[in-house]
């Protein structure tokens, strides 16, 4: 009994300190968050009101911008994942065979992943420029007009996303290139042995081993696409008219350029609740399909 | 010997802590490292802090995040257009009820008035205006000479300006442009330079309390259809969103004849242009006419000691000699018409007239677009303009949708 004790006592011990920080700056400020998105934001000269769903009604009929930034939102994770999570897989497949350079090339895929956000953001910017800009050299060369990528809002979103796909990609192919390596070459020699294809023996055998590992990296991708906006930032600002604007670049500018912080807490459940959503699907549903050795 | 040194100390060194808004280590740190030393070691009892704070923005947050924290600094400079933000978070303390003496009123009686209009709400000062511009117009001479233009005439109307833009916009043989006639930059916050046309089409953006607006008015259509025009209808200026930051070095490069931006570009451009420039006042249309930008400095609360230890330091940063000395150093404007008096800046204003240029035009000034929720309502201002300016709306429509919404922010105000 007393011994029954001790250990429980022991293993409380053992989680208090994580427990301790996990409650302080992750429990603690999502209940307050929830909490405060029923309330007014309090100004110095008035007091917060309790206003009930007001937040949550007000982005559904009087926000168009939240609309907006939710459709951006969407489209950018929609375009973004697949292609940087398939970049990923293709040149991890690339650089995993026996080739000349195939070091300089694995460190010319991963350079970008270094690079922090706003530095790349700002080597894009130049890319990006009207007129004397790289991209816009290039096309003059073949003689084609003058495009303003960051400036209209047609090709606003699509630069920013090219921007992540760039840089995300390399990151995901480090995690392919480690489960490729770790697929036992027999296994490459028995398909080889049964007169497989290459094009089989990847779709048959190298994809479900790596399941494992998209799944990762997918769920990595999600949380990525609703949490990286430094690019958004350093490039457009949200701009022309929101035409770049993602969810949580509207809740940092409601938060701290508006000072609205309650309707910003709102806006933050939101994004809490569509990244819990997304995760639970993708780990119940997904799970099943995978194939653990 | 500890208790003799400590002896004569009857009062405790006051530390006064300045949020200031630029990035550390440019040569702005140390212009200000240099006055706030220099009158610490002449004021006994005081010591300043300057805390370089990044952007305008990052340094608003950082304020009023200090002080939600219950940590604020004593003073910060801060856009001028923020004040209503400032004083709907009760931060900041009057300026004018802080100076009481005759000497102090007098003090507050030198500025340039059209520097003053930004920081009034209720009838008091809440600001004291120190790193203050105003947009110009910068033209290439040599672009002039080349086009058949006189070098030394800027467009005086905005019917010159296209004018003299179509004259001044080059086509290579496939027919894409290579110089266009102007350039006036439309991204982050374009409701500024569009003030101008504005102003200069003789109507006013906001009311004095700062809860109403006036975006829909018929005389700002017509400036949005004028701005869009420029690009869409004679193809003087580059269509789109066009960018603050390499707005500069699109002129130093040729691609634009003429540019709109802030006098705080006056000695980039001085350094940079690899061709003679001029610097003029924006072109006129019913009037002429500008809005003033730029940060003033405030007081936030604390306790009485420090908030008069803080407005002397600030009203030694604003005599005429240090105004001059800031404004040569930095090219904002001297706030003052004193300033102006003084030997240094007419030795500098004879040596560099383009410098006086700013000054002459703050009699047409007008205080910059400033409201209640300021930022929310300028975003909103500025969607509806980069919506007009790409071609997603109507000038009409875009801004008939502006004002609704600024005006719904705006309700709890009223």
């Amino acid at each position: 009994m007393d011994r029954r004790l001790l250990t429980t006592l022991y293993a409380w011990l053992l989680v208090l300190p994580a427990m301790v920080l996990l409650v302080a700056f992750t429990h603690y400020p999502t209940v307050a968050t929830f909490w405060a998105s029923f309330f007014s934001t309090a100004r110095g000269r008035r007091p917060a009101n309790f206003l009930g769903l007001d937040h949550y009604r007000r982005m559904i009929t009087d926000d168009p911008v939240f609309l907006q930034v939710v459709w951006n939102n969407f489209l950018y994770a929609l375009v973004t994942i697949p292609l940087s999570i398939g970049i990923a897989l293709l040149m991890a497949l690339w650089v995993n065979e026996r080739l000349a350079g195939r070091g300089f090339l694995r460190m010319a895929y991963f350079t970008p992943t270094v690079l922090p956000m706003v530095a790349a953001a700002n080597i894009w910017l130049f890319f990006y420029t009207p007129g004397f800009g790289l991209l816009n050299q290039i096309i003059a060369l073949f003689g084609g007009p003058e495009v303003n990528f960051l400036g209209s809002p047609e090709t606003a979103l699509w630069s920013v996303m090219a921007v992540s796909v760039w840089k995300e990609a390399g990151f995901f192919m480090i995690f392919y290139l480690a489960a490729l390596q770790s697929i036992p070459p027999s296994l490459k020699e028995a398909a080889k042995l049964e007169g497989a294809s290459d094009f089989h023996f990847v779709r048959r055998i190298v994809l479900p081993l790596l399941m494992p590992t998209t799944l990762f990296v997918l769920v990595n991708a999600v949380i990525g696409a609703f949490r990286v906006v430094d690019h958004i930032v350093a490039m457009t600002g949200g701009g022309p008219s929101n035409a770049s604007s993602l969810l949580l670049f509207y809740i940092y500018e409601t938060g701290f350029k508006f000072w609205d912080t309650s309707y910003a807490a709102a806006l933050t459940v939101v994004l809490l609740a569509v990244l819990i959503t997304v995760s639970v699907l993708q780990v119940t549903v997904l799970d099943k399909r995978i194939h653990y050795r | 010997m500890a208790l003799i040194a400590a002896a004569p100390a009857a009062r405790a060194e006051l530390e006064l802590t300045l949020n200031f808004p630029v990035a550390v280590g440019g040569p702005i740190t140390a212009i200000i490292d240099e006055y706030a030393k220099t009158y610490s070691e002449q004021t006994e009892g005081v010591t300043i802090l300057p805390v370089y704070t990044g952007s305008y923005q990052d340094t608003i947050t950082r304020t009023v995040t200090a002080f939600k924290g219950g940590n604020p600094p004593d003073m910060a400079v801060l856009l001028a257009v923020d004040t209503f933000t400032l004083y709907d978070e009760d931060m900041i303390v009057a300026i004018s009820d802080l100076a009481q003496s005759d000497e102090e009123k007098a003090w507050l009686a030198s500025f340039y008035p059209a520097f003053l209009e930004n920081g009034s709400i209720d009838g008091q000062l809440w600001g004291v205006p120190f790193q203050r511009s105003t947009p110009v117009l910068y033209w290439n001479k040599e672009a002039f000479a080349a086009a058949g233009l006189d070098p030394e005439v800027p467009p005086a109307t905005w019917e010159e300006q296209v004018e003299f833009g179509k004259q001044l916009t080059l086509k290579d043989s496939a027919g894409n442009v290579t110089q266009y006639g102007v350039q006036i930059p439309t991204s982050g916050f374009p409701y500024w330079l569009f003030q101008g046309l504005t102003t200069q089409n003789d109507v006013i953006l906001m009311n004095q309390d700062g809860n109403e607006v006036n975006f829909d008015d018929p005389k700002v259509v017509e400036a949005l259809e004028y701005l869009v025009a420029l690009s869409k209808e004679h193809g003087v200026m580059a269509p789109d969103i066009i960018e603050w930051g390499t707005t500069p070095q699109d002129f130093f490069q040729g691609r634009t004849a003429m540019m709109w931006t802030t006098t705080g570009n006056l000695t980039n451009v001085r350094n940079n242009a690899p061709f003679e420039f001029g610097v003029a006042m924006l072109p006129a249309h019913v009037r002429r006419g500008a809005p003033t930008g730029g940060g003033n400095l405030f007081i936030l609360h604390s306790d009485p000691e420090r908030e008069q230890a803080s407005l002397d330091f600030i009203r030694w940063l604003t005599t005429p000699e240090n105004q001059a000395d800031w404004s040569i150093k930095t090219g904002y404007v001297a706030t003052s018409p004193a300033a102006w008096e003084t030997p240094a800046m007419q030795e500098y204003a004879s040596e560099f007239p383009p410098a006086t240029v700013a000054r002459d035009q703050l009699e047409f000034a007008v205080a910059e677009l400033s409201t209640h929720e300021n930022q929310r309502v300028t975003k909103v201002f500025n969607d509806g303009l980069q919506a007009a300016i790409t071609g997603a709306a109507e000038p009409a429509a875009a801004l008939a949708t502006a004002q609704e919404e600024a005006m719904r922010i705006l309700a709890p105000y009223r």
